[in-house]
């Protein structure tokens, strides 16, 4: 089934990369997305089981992710839409964008999906040059700087990872193994020098943070997302993390079993405990919408690692948290399309009175706010609660009052740039009057619903995914 | 002979420390390449058909023939001055990569391994972090590509010196991974020469807080 997948991907890929009539593009991209949800509705029937011979498997993670990225095409290939419409794109450059979106989507189906590591690394290779495509489109100087950071140091961090797997397959080669997938290594690992171990940890770390936005490595995370297309920096910030957090997720779970877990614990804390430091130090003061929400996105990562380094519950919470983060930052970009069509900038000090222009939006930017700060009602007050708990058990209050003080911070630069675009009246006020189409903010009222739902009263089929997800862990 | 061979891919690190043109990094680069052919050539216990062709695809055609060829072909359409201008004077690099040598060996010496062939680490710890350096140190855009390609010829050692069986499938997706990126670095390269005047780093710093 999966092959088939690929083959049909790989065939609509070149259809619309070829095609120019609008009416046909629109067919292939329907096709595509009919295909998305079938590999994905597939995947969830037939759990645990695998694929062209072994080398991809359905797991309940990669299933979850898997569900996570489709639900996001459907929204991403619509506001793609409408996006190029809006910006007037000749019909190349809408093919182009649209072939590099569908081998974008295909290759991180890929990566959730592969059971071995050497095939994870060719395919992270394979989702950075297609995404280097989209975050180029708009051709500005800008994002000329953006794409060729984000090419280069993904190549040298995907580097770096390989450079991590080597040291991996010496360590089992000591252990008279080849075989590189996820489901054997571990049994390999047992009484085997841990010098290597933790020098392949601390490359696969520093290698995959590229993609997971997490501290080494997080600017050009942040640059990509400043000029990319706003569908676009949705996927950035959402599936793209969940490229960079399964690696991650992966390597750890690989030697989680063996006696370096205390130390790859340490090293994961400090990870998150910087990258929401820095995230604190840059979000007081960016005055750029899209910087904003990218440096908020380096501020969940961090939580989620340090959830993931805790422990006990913190397992569960970090892969909740990272369901939930998708469709939040999702909808919040999606927002910030109208919120561009409407002041014509993203710099938060030149727009304000968003009620009086764009009711729904407005709306949309309010329940945004409660969600991404994680206030009550909101799903990912749940996750965080839970991360914090893990670190209270864990015995490291010191921590735990740190993060509190650094969110609070957060919470306020965050609340501080809203509330102006939202309730102040625009400084300069240029007389543009753009009407946008209340209809247009139904998907992000959707995803946030669904974030909501989520958190406050998870399905047991979505709780069970994640609970299996964490078996491979030590209790 | 493989040591005089990897000897010899470490004085190519120090010939590029204080190499003055481009086109010298071009070549060394290229020779690297048949070095490296050399040491799978001799390393190779048994020659099956489809392995050899697999390295010479990797070493000869791509990493001395393809990428010299096309970074050239960059140099010349870009209009890209001779001199590589590193920021610091040669006499400073070579002390610096001398240093990344003395303390690549000092730490290899420190592991305890008796069946690891330390003087593959040492040369690949060394290419890893001149690489690196290069990228640092050097003012144009296209050096940058260049310290990438030897970081990844560092690599490549690296994995020979720990003997590490990737599958065929594996192989051949690193080595167009490696391709691909390559031309996606080169062609991004040519747009940043059409944008703007001089190919040099300090045009990219405008994204920032």
């Amino acid at each position: 089934m999966f092959g088939y997948y690929l083959i049909i991907t790989l065939l609509l890929a070149i259809g619309t990369f070829f095609n120019r009539n609008a009416t046909i593009r629109i067919l292939l991209l329907l096709l595509f997305l009919a295909a998305q949800t079938t590999i994905s509705v597939f995947g969830y029937v037939h759990l645990n089981s695998e694929e062209l011979g072994g080398n991809f498997k359905y797991e309940s993670l990669s299933v979850l992710f898997l569900i996570v990225l489709t639900i996001l095409s459907f929204t991403t290939v619509f506001h793609s839409y409408r996006y190029l419409q809006n910006r007037k794109d000749s019909s190349r450059n809408k093919s182009v964008f649209f072939t590099a979106l569908i081998i974008m989507i295909g290759a991180m189906t890929s990566v959730y999906l592969s059971a071995t590591i050497g095939i994870m690394w060719v395919l992270i290779e394979a989702t950075t040059l297609s995404v280097a495509v989209l975050i180029y489109h708009e051709r500005t100087h800008l994002s000329l700087e953006a794409t060729w950071k984000y090419v280069f140091i993904c190549s040298i961090g995907i580097t770096f990872a390989f450079v991590g797997i080597v040291f991996l397959s010496k360590a089992l080669q000591e252990a008279n193994s080849v075989n590189l997938s996820f489901s054997d290594i571990p049994g390999h690992l047992q009484n085997i020098n841990t010098f290597w171990l933790k020098l392949a940890f601390i490359f696969m770390l520093v290698g995959f943070s590229t993609k997971m936005g997490l501290f080494p490595m997080h600017t050009i995370e942040v640059d990509a997302n400043t000029v990319a297309p706003p569908p676009i920096s949705a996927f950035i910030s959402t599936a793209l993390l969940n490229v960079g957090f399964m690696a991650i997720f992966r390597t750890y779970s690989l030697m989680a079993h063996t006696s370096i877990l205390p130390w790859m614990n340490h090293i994961l804390l400090w990870s998150g405990i910087l990258s929401v430091f820095i995230s604190a130090v840059y979000i007081l003061r960016v005055s750029h919408l899209k910087r904003m929400f990218a440096y908020s996105s380096l501020e969940h990562m961090g939580l989620v690692a340090i959830g993931l380094a805790s422990g006990g519950i913190g397992y569960f919470a970090s892969i909740l948290h990272m369901v939930l983060h998708s469709f939040i930052k999702a909808s919040v970009f999606y927002q910030i399309d109208q919120v561009y069509r409407v002041f014509n900038t993203f710099i938060v000090n030149k727009t304000g009175g968003y009620f009086q222009k764009n009711l729904t939006g407005a709306m949309v930017m309010l329940l945004i706010f409660i969600s991404i700060t994680a206030i009550p009602p909101s799903g990912m007050f749940v996750s965080e609660f839970l991360i914090f708990r893990s670190l209270f058990e864990s015995h490291r209050i010191a921590v735990f009052i740190f993060i509190l003080l650094l969110l609070t911070m957060i919470m306020w630069a965050v609340g501080k740039n809203i509330f102006s675009m939202l309730f102040l009246p625009q400084a300069e006020p240029d007389g543009r009057i753009v009407k946008i189409n209340p209809w247009e903010s139904s998907t992000q009222f959707a995803l946030l619903a669904a974030a909501f739902y989520l958190g406050l009263n998870p399905p047991q089929a979505f709780v069970q995914l994640i609970n299996d997800a964490i078996l491979v862990l030590p209790k | 002979m493989i040591n005089v061979i990897l000897i010899t891919f470490l004085m190519t690190l120090f010939y590029v420390a204080i190499a003055n043109r481009l086109l010298t990094y071009v070549k060394v680069l290229a020779f690297q390449g048949v070095l490296l052919f050399a040491v799978v050539f001799i390393q190779l216990s048994e020659i099956n058909t489809i392995n050899l062709i697999l390295i010479l695809m990797e070493t000869i055609f791509f990493k001395s023939i393809a990428v010299p060829l096309f970074l050239a072909y960059i140099l010349k359409r870009n209009k890209i001055t001779r001199e590589a201008e590193p920021y610091l004077p040669h006499f400073m690099s070579l002390i610096i990569v001398t240093m990344i040598c003395v303390i690549s060996i000092l730490l290899v010496n420190n592991v305890k391994d008796n069946e690891l062939d330390k003087i593959f680490f040492v040369v690949a710890l060394s290419a890893l972090f001149t690489g690196l350096y290069f990228i640092i140190s050097r003012r144009k855009i296209i050096t940058h590509v260049m310290g990438y390609l030897i970081i990844e010829n560092g690599v490549f050692v690296l994995s020979l010196a720990l003997g590490s069986e990737m599958t065929m499938l594996v192989n051949i997706g690193i080595m167009l991974d490696i391709f691909v990126s390559v031309l996606v670095l080169g062609i991004f390269t040519n747009r940043i020469g059409d944008t703007f005047e001089a190919m040099s780093v300090e045009n990219l710093s405008n994204l920032k807080d």
